[in-house]
């Protein structure tokens, strides 16, 4: 370290002390001043790390620098004397001389962007970008002021739709690489391009061939001009009207994101670069589903059953408005009714997993503290057993994608379930030589990435988890249905050379028993080196478990046998015995014994894998109180009250993620009309019971879930909000609270299920777009579900003698229904897969609900 | 003057592009000695050479092969045949005159520096360069010279040709592995410098042009010392030019490395055969469409390496572009930077918007519509994508195309700015004489 950098820059500059340790990093001068970095940090970084900002269009942290716009020349010596160089490209090395202000540097900096100015068309006053963009910024710090360009500038037609939610001006791009860049390298769907050379080089697709990629929204966010716009966005708002908030997106991701909004209106969501959870990247769904928040259909006032002029009437075949005050009193009186007449068991509540952490557990206390029932299920049987879920021993993202691991996954497509957990697992596979071994139906997004990817019929995933484990028992000498030896045996030593394995565990259909996930959970819980992140697709799901959302459950992974005492001793009294689960409650409540049915945002008509039993148990619940932002299929058909809930938006509170990272909700806009935060329902009906919870914010339910949940014993309201990047769960663990669950072995699985080779094992997945409430009331979106198919191989195909488009029957033993076929080779042999919640096909009625598998025929029609 | 040619030896034989004839007149001879030594030894021929790259850089062949980082496998080599420089065309004659020579030579280098792999590039629109250079490689594939065991040898190596789509950029070495890869043709960034550490599918690779390929057999045939005895102290060996513009015998000419001057070889009875029609001489690009240009006095300046860099310009691609005095400089000068921005990649933005704004102010000037701020305009702009205008350039790019637009433009304004500006100044356009200025 030079004696002037020490006095001149005395308080940026440790100064080298004699210790032991040698300082870290090596020296570089920046400007002058010698100051240290990290060897191999980008020198762009190094030097703003130092306060030397150095312009840049194409470099962006998050993928590999190309040094294309060379806006970020600066002079830097490595020894060699004093040369222009792009600093996005170079990395610091010791004693590394870099002059970011001198004549040169600025003299090549004007220079570019000049260049850059001289065919973009300065439509700043019309464009989308004005006020924000990189390129008018760095205008009013480098270049001259006026253009020497005579010429007529570069022309192509205004804005190209280049997907279905985004624009292209190629007028305006400066061909910086970003969205190409990131088409490729992060989110693997090169399908924008540059196209043609020199002058005449623009970024296109092929044609026909559109950007459809989940993640196209991203471009824009990331294009320094305005030649990306997105289409919810467009003419909507100048940036300056905006203003903002950081919160962190409702999906089991828990990504992080920016509101932003105008005069009450939320207008765009922007990604913020969170090193933990999603770099910056979202998923177009959640990106544009904003609009749903603002859609027209909301709920704005409570609703009641009543007559087509609008007067309450219990047995009218219409939703009229009520007030809160009314509708609440009729909530109270079934409850109190059904306390009356059958006990507090013949009350339940489905749903739960939009809400955040604070609603979650203001609804379980109410449930399970005041009303004192234990039918309480946050998932609708399309998930994972609660208390398996909370035995799971946890890992973070970061640790599953660091060098040198293993992941197992056992979920469905992230690529279509978890966007951003896609893109972090797809850059650690690439990028960081992680091994995926895939154990699914069918091929995922991530099946390219995949070091293996064996293909496993529905049924067999526990014996063939059991397998590769090693467990007692089981062995290698033998196929597992599709599983070869050969395949059996590399898998075991791939899961036997892994130093850290990380299983992303989920359901991969609907149609199979989630017994058969557990099995293979269960298998790998038992290595040692093993750990779990859920792959469960609901909103905050993983918040809700952990509020105790789930039969047997109470709030911080833990039971009702285990911490049934200190509940009661909190709460007043806590259930006696274990409840039911939605499949539980649905058979209950078809046969009579459910009076009063909470749909806390969940829509089982649609989303429950037996919709006849699904309509039953509406039908025979005495009263169904459905809450929810929205009117969905089961509130319409059967809600005798509808209470208006904010939306994400529109409430303060935390979220969970699959990590059980807590991060910090916030509100931006208010909620329309009168619709009320879930919490404040729940702590309102508590009030009206008789059974105040003593509670009248959100802090003050996070303070109260610190103090007593068994996980959350630091992450108190203020520890929330001061952690941007979440807090993991669990911080501490308190030896006065109950102890959490620990993972137990749930037995030796069952025998693989038996395949008759002229049926096909039928898989009902999940698809990003598809008709769920959110995304059908997205304007931008809603269109992007595909007409629902039956999905099989091409060697499937010509076995049926059929092509894509024919007319087939699908037959179980339970139903046949009727639908096209589409031809799909990332479709198993043997397997018939069809997406959930598309239009024009419903499958649900084939699945026999406790049956390990299903099976079905397919015939031509 | 006369010297024994190396690499142009069997131009006169319309029949060497065939193995029998290439055979029967020594050919193949130079990989059966080397398959006689080590693969140390076949090297040590070569440094011995001090072989000069042919492709423009001139950087020596047998140190960069010892570029390759040791027990780093598979490794590669890439024969540059993506000439597409303007009047450059020596290497599509060694193609088609004589492909076996270069395909031995290829399996030469392989042996020395023990490549798994050749991959042998060609100019996409070399259409008979790449039939004479396919059907050689099936005929010696066939002969045994080519794949596994050859010449009974426990040597093997396969030659893969892949024909260009086109852009002259590709001709940067990066640009090709890039190419070769099957990406956009665009260079990659530096570091690493050279790909002999990180080349094609990001292992090590030599990439050598084709002539420089071609001298490898002779080389090893004959030993590095017969080689470094011919020519001056820094350019051993021969050299083959290519001269074209206004001579009488445009052509390519393998002459004595560093001894011949440009006097010989553009006005010389055996070489180009002087000036056309008796004209004078007004200018000549010594090396490639890059190159800064050369006047009447240079003409006695050797064809050697380091005299013409010390004077301003390069040897670059071997290519001899004579002008009489009757070009219109400007027009000239806008012919090769539309050539440049032509060809850009549209990488880096000076290049990409810089190259075409220089090419439209020449064009504007040539229409009659030329402004006297335009003549400093040109040298800022040019300034923008090669600081300072010196020789050898500066670049604010990744490669030296961009730059490369900037020499003529540096060139003829110095030498001919009056004729920018009577196009400017002047209604009646015509050509000024040389020495009217």
């Amino acid at each position: 370290m030079s004696i002037d950098a020490t006095e001149s820059d005395a308080e940026g500059v440790e100064v080298a002390e004699p210790e032991p340790e040698p300082e870290p990093g090596v020296p570089f001068t920046v400007n002058g001043v010698e100051y240290r970095a990290e060897p191999g940090r980008n020198l762009i970084d190094a030097c703003e790390d130092v306060g030397a900002y150095i312009p840049r269009f194409c470099y962006h942290p998050r993928m590999k620098p190309v040094g294309m716009c060379r806006m970020c020349l600066v002079e830097v010596d490595t020894g060699r004397g004093m040369g222009l160089q792009p600093s996005c490209m170079l990395t610091v090395s010791e004693g590394m001389v870099v002059d970011t202000e001198s004549e040169v540097t600025k003299k090549a900096q004007d220079g570019v962007l000049e260049l850059l100015l001289i065919n973009h068309p300065l439509d700043c006053p019309v464009c989308d970008k004005g006020g924000e963009c990189p390129l008018q910024d760095q205008t009013m710090s480098y270049g001259p002021g006026e253009s020497r360009f005579v010429e007529e500038k570069r022309h192509y037609e205004k804005p190209i739709p280049i997907s279905d939610t985004v624009y292209l001006d190629r007028e305006r791009c400066i061909l910086c690489d970003r969205c190409t860049r990131f088409a490729k390298e992060v989110a693997g769907d090169p399908l924008i391009h540059f196209m043609d050379r020199g002058n005449q080089t623009q970024v296109n697709t092929f044609p026909d061939d559109p950007f459809s990629s989940y993640f196209s929204g991203n471009t824009v966010q990331i294009c320094p001009v305005g030649a990306l716009t997105a289409k919810p966005y467009r003419f909507k708002a100048r940036p300056w009207d905006l203003n903002e908030i950081e919160t962190t997106y409702p999906n089991p991701m828990g990504d992080r994101v920016t509101i932003q909004s105008s005069r009450n209106e939320v207008l765009r969501y922007l990604g913020v670069d969170s090193d933990a959870v999603n770099w910056s990247w979202l998923a177009d769904r959640d990106r544009f589903s904003f609009e749903a928040t603002m859609h027209d259909e909301r709920l704005t006032t409570p609703l009641v059953r009543g007559d087509g002029l609008g007067n309450a009437s219990a047995d009218g075949d219409e939703l009229v408005a009520t007030s809160w005050s009314a509708a609440l009193a009729r909530v109270v009186e079934a409850l109190e009714d059904a306390n009356n007449n059958a006990g507090p068991s013949s009350v339940a509540v489905i749903g739960g997993a939009r809400l955040t952490n604070e609603a979650q557990y203001a609804w379980a206390r109410l449930a399970k503290g005041v009303i004192g029932t234990d039918n309480v299920d946050a998932q609708l049987a399309d998930g994972l057993p609660g208390d398996v879920v909370a035995s799971l021993p946890r890992t973070t993202i970061a640790d599953a994608c660091a060098p040198g691991g293993t992941v197992v996954l056992l979920s469905g497509d992230p690529k279509e379930e978890l966007g951003t957990l896609y893109l972090r697992l797809r850059h650690a596979c690439v990028e960081d030589g992680v091994k995926l071994i895939e154990l699914t139906p069918n091929e995922t997004g991530l099946t390219r990435y995949a070091s293996q990817s064996i293909r496993v019929r529905p049924g067999d995933i526990g014996a063939v988890a059991a397998a590769i484990t090693g467990a007692e028992g089981a062995n290698l000498d033998k196929a597992i249905g599709a599983v070869t030896v050969k395949e059996l045996e590399a898998l075991a030593a791939a899961v036997s050379g892994s130093d850290r394995i990380t299983v992303i565990a989920g359901r991969t259909s609907m149609a199979d028993h989630a017994a058969l996930t557990v099995e293979a959970i269960n298998a790998f819980a038992a290595l040692d080196n093993t750990a779990f992140l859920p792959g469960l697709r609901r909103g905050n799901i993983n918040g809700a478990i952990d509020m105790g959302l789930s039969p047997e459950l109470l709030p911080g992974r833990t039971s009702l046998g285990a911490a049934g005492a200190w509940y009661r001793e909190h709460w007043g009294q806590v259930p006696g015995q274990a409840g039911l689960d939605t499949t539980g409650i649905l058979g209950a409540a078809a046969t009579g014994r459910i009076a009063v049915l909470f749909l806390l945002g969940a829509d089982p008509l649609t989303d429950f894998p037996d919709p006849e039993l699904a309509r039953q148990a509406l039908d025979r619940a005495d009263v169904v109180i459905a809450i929810d932002p929205f009117i969905n299929a089961s509130a319409a058909a059967a809600a005798d009250v509808v209470l208006p809930a904010a939306a994400f938006g529109e409430v303060d509170g935390s979220h969970t993620n699959l990590e059980g990272r807590i991060s910090p909700i916030r509100q931006k806009v208010t909620p329309p009309g009168t619709a009320r935060p879930d919490w404040m329902i729940a702590a309102e009906l508590a009030m009206r019971l008789g059974k105040d919870m003593g509670f009248v914010s959100v802090e003050e339910i996070a303070d109260e879930i610190a103090a007593v949940s068994p996980l959350h014993a630091e992450a108190d309201a203020a520890a929330i909000d001061a952690a941007p990047d979440g807090l993991v769960m669990p911080l501490t663990e308190d030896p006065s609270r109950p102890t959490r669950f620990a993972w137990s072995d749930l037995g030796a699985p069952d025998e693989p299920a038996s395949y008759d080779s002229y049926s096909y094992r039928l898989v009902v997945d999940r698809t990003m777009y598809d008709m769920g409430t959110q995304t059908a009331h997205c304007q931008s979106i809603d269109q992007l579900a595909a007409d629902g198919v039956v999905r099989i191989n091409s060697h499937e195909a010509s076995r049926l003698g059929i092509g894509g488009g024919a007319r087939v029957r699908l037959s179980s033993k339970r139903a046949s229904v009727e639908c096209n076929v589409s031809v799909d080779d990332r479709i198993a042999r043997g397997t018939a897969a069809v997406a959930h919640n598309h239009p024009g096909l419903d499958v649900r009625s084939l699945i026999e609900m406790g049956d390990p598998v299903t099976d079905v025929r397919i015939e031509t029609v | 003057m006369a010297v024994e040619k190396i690499v142009t030896r069997r131009f006169d034989n319309l029949k060497a592009h065939e193995l029998d004839e290439y055979v029967a007149t020594g050919g193949y001879e130079g990989l059966r000695r080397a398959l006689s030594m080590s693969p140390s030894e076949v090297h040590d021929e070569v440094r011995t050479a001090s072989l000069l790259g042919r492709g423009g850089a001139g950087f020596p062949a047998g140190v960069k092969w010892g570029f390759c980082p040791p027990n780093v496998w598979p490794r590669y080599l890439v024969v540059n045949g993506d000439e597409s420089e303007p009047g450059t065309y020596k290497d599509r004659q060694l193609l088609e005159r004589d492909p076996h020579q270069v395909i031995e030579g290829c399996l030469i280098t392989c042996y020395a520096v023990g490549l798994t792999q050749c991959f042998l590039y060609v100019r996409g629109e070399m259409a008979h360069a790449q039939e004479r250079i396919a059907k050689a490689l099936n005929e010696a594939y066939a002969a045994g010279y080519v794949g596994k065991n050859i010449l009974g040898s426990d040597f093997s190596v396969d030659v893969v040709l892949h024909w260009g789509a086109g852009a002259y950029i590709v001709g940067e070495e990066t640009a090709l592995i890039e190419s070769l890869e099957g990406n956009r043709g665009m260079p990659r960034l530096k570091p690493p410098f050279f790909p002999a550490a990180v080349g094609l599918y990001g292992q090590p690779t030599i990439v050598n042009n084709v002539e420089t390929m071609a001298n490898i057999p002779w080389i090893v045939e004959r030993g590095g010392d017969a080689f470094a005895a011919m020519g001056a102290e820094n350019s051993k060996g021969t050299r083959v030019f290519a001269v074209s513009g206004h001579v009488n015998n445009p052509g390519v000419y393998e002459v004595e490395f560093g001894t011949t001057t440009f006097r010989d070889i553009i006005m010389g009875d055996e070489y180009a055969g002087g000036m056309r029609d008796g004209k004078a001489l007004k200018g000549f690009v010594p090396g490639g469409a890059s190159a800064p240009w050369f006047f009447e006095e240079h003409l006695d300046l050797p064809l050697e390496k380091v005299a013409v860099d010390q004077a301003g310009s390069m040897l670059g691609s071997g290519a001899i572009v004579v002008m009489d005095e009757d070009t219109d400089m400007v027009k000239a000068c806008h012919n090769l930077v539309r050539f440049f921005a032509r060809e850009s990649c549209g990488k880096c933005t000076p290049c990409r918007e810089g190259t075409t704004w220089l090419e439209r102010i020449l064009s504007r000037i040539i229409a009659g519509q030329g402004r006297p701020s335009d003549l400093s305009l040109l040298m800022e702009v040019s300034e923008n994508i090669s600081p300072g205008i010196a020789w050898p350039p500066r670049q604010t790019t990744i490669c030296p195309l961009g730059p490369s637009a900037v020499s003529p433009i540096a060139s003829a304004l110095e030498r001919f700015r009056n004729e920018f500006e009577d196009y400017i100044t002047l209604s009646d356009r015509r050509v000024i004489p040389v020495g009217a200025a």
